[in-house]
């Protein structure tokens, strides 16, 4: 396939960014969209130009560190998928496509389309965890936990913290991630103790790294990689209600 | 409560709240105001449109609820500028090319918009009905039966919705909030924390069927009623 790309390029956070064209003339459609910006970098190498930064790691799907905003839409325009796991198939021959960073003050661009998203680690500092003293595992069975809220639970933590639902979201608004972070823990018995605790201290942080603030558009739902439920963002407003009430 | 109330509204999410109360009240508040306006089809010279109005300048309760959706309005405007400000902040530098249209409603992402329109008629409709009762020479009238000169806003009323240009104002705002209600009365319940596998569907065909359609539709057929009685 022939392609063109029209990728991001700036220095660094003080520098002001632009698009560079460039043409791929031979793209093969089993490529995944980051082996396709292997070729092109790997063709900038052999030019001696500066090659595209992007963020990468498992290539599996799994790790949330591959990010890129493709044609309007964060991961590409395929849903439930990573940009590792997009393939160059779902792009027309001789189409242009558009890849640009995650756009938030709260992910400032390192350089190219890699973004600092250290902000979510900061979140989850502030909370995303239980406090448990080390020792024997306890058995498994001696906590019972309802079928139903245990899958919930695993289905908020399959967060992989990508950004893409801050990415997409019209206020660069981190809600998706941070009540996923808190549900996981809200919904099992283990999350109990720190529960209000937690919820209050994990928005303080998302408000202070500079997240904008949600009005329920549901993008980050459509667009988040693992399907992340905005259910999640309605328990943690309650959740956050509570906590402001009784603590 | 001094605390937790300035622990609530100092966050994000406790501003979203107050978005959505206010938001939310205001919607029963039209509720309230599309029942009574239908006295205006009652083809009695105004009467019983009249002899509401009058109940409703007059009864405390009503007083009362009156000023508390003014405050609600202010509160609503006031935060939605406060949020949108925050919004921005949030991302400087737009997106080249941003293709949302496959992942959120039109509505959703045009609150700002669509509130901008409904508040520009609510000033043109406050200075007509609402500044003309509380200021003006109103029109007197005295119906049999009733030994009160009552103040007539029928005719007041009438006189407005025979231009032509003042109905299509009408009309096209409640277009305005037609669509702000779809996303709007659905996404309050959403940041108030109620969403339920059974009763969120339900909350969504309220916010499409009532106030989406019905409640905009009956307010717009007024305005369009006088103009076809003038024609």
């Amino acid at each position: 396939m022939k392609l063109t790309l029209k990728v991001w390029r700036q220095k660094n956070a003080e520098n002001k960014g632009e698009f560079k064209t460039y043409q791929m003339d031979h793209v093969s459609e089993d490529m995944s969209f980051l082996e396709m910006f292997d070729v092109l970098n790997d063709d900038l190498v052999r030019k001696g130009e500066d090659t595209v930064a992007f963020d990468h790691d498992c290539r599996e799907g799994i790790c949330g560190m591959c990010s890129m905003y493709i044609n309007g839409r964060p991961h590409g325009p395929l849903k439930g998928t990573t940009t590792c796991q997009l393939h160059m198939r779902h792009f027309k021959d001789g189409e242009t496509i558009t890849v640009e960073p995650w756009r938030a003050t709260a992910f400032p661009i390192i350089k190219d389309l890699m973004v600092d998203r250290s902000a979510f680690d900061r979140i989850i500092q502030a909370g995303g965890y239980i406090s448990i003293n080390t020792g024997n595992a306890v058995d498994a069975n001696s906590t019972p936990i309802p079928k139903l809220d245990a899958d919930k639970a695993f289905d908020a933590a399959s967060c992989i913290g990508c950004g893409a639902c801050v990415a997409t979201c019209k206020n660069a608004s981190a809600m998706l991630f941070v009540s996923a972070k808190v549900s996981q823990l809200a919904l099992l018995p283990q999350g109990q103790p720190e529960r209000h605790q937690r919820v209050k201290k994990m928005v303080e942080i998302m408000d202070a790294e500079g997240f904008g603030n949600c009005t329920n558009t549901g993008a980050c739902e459509v667009e988040c990689p693992k399907g992340i439920s905005l259910e999640n963002i309605a328990r943690m407003n309650r959740d956050f209600l509570v906590a402001n009430v009784v603590d | 409560m001094a605390t937790v109330t300035a622990g609530i509204i100092q966050s994000s999410i406790g501003r979203k709240y107050l978005m959505a109360l206010s938001g939310l009240f205001l919607c029963t508040f039209l509720i309230v105001h599309m029942l009574g306006n239908l006295a205006l089809f009652k083809d009695d010279g105004g009467q019983a449109f009249n002899e509401y109005t009058y109940f409703m300048t007059h009864n405390p309760l009503i007083k009362i609820i009156a000023y508390v959706n003014y405050a609600f309005i202010l509160l609503h405007i006031f935060y939605s500028l406060t949020l949108t400000i925050y919004n921005r902040k949030a991302r400087p530098e737009s997106y080249a090319l941003v293709n949302q249209s496959k992942s959120a409603t039109w509505s959703s992402r045009n609150m700002g918009i669509l509130g901008s329109v409904i508040l520009i008629f609510l000033i043109v409709h406050m200075r007509t009905f609402w500044f003309e009762m509380k200021f003006g020479t109103m029109p007197t009238i005295q119906y049999d039966g009733n030994d009160m000169v009552l103040k007539d806003m029928y005719s007041v009323v009438a006189e407005a919705f025979s231009q032509v240009w003042y109905v299509a104002l009408y009309v096209v705002s409640m277009f305005a909030i037609a669509f702000h209600l779809y996303h709007g009365f659905q996404s309050g319940f959403q940041t108030l924390g109620i969403n339920h596998h059974k009763y969120t569907p339900i909350i969504k065909n309220i916010g499409m069927i009532l106030f989406a359609v019905i409640i905009p539709a009956l307010f717009a057929a007024m305005p369009l009623y006088f103009l076809i009685l003038n024609l």
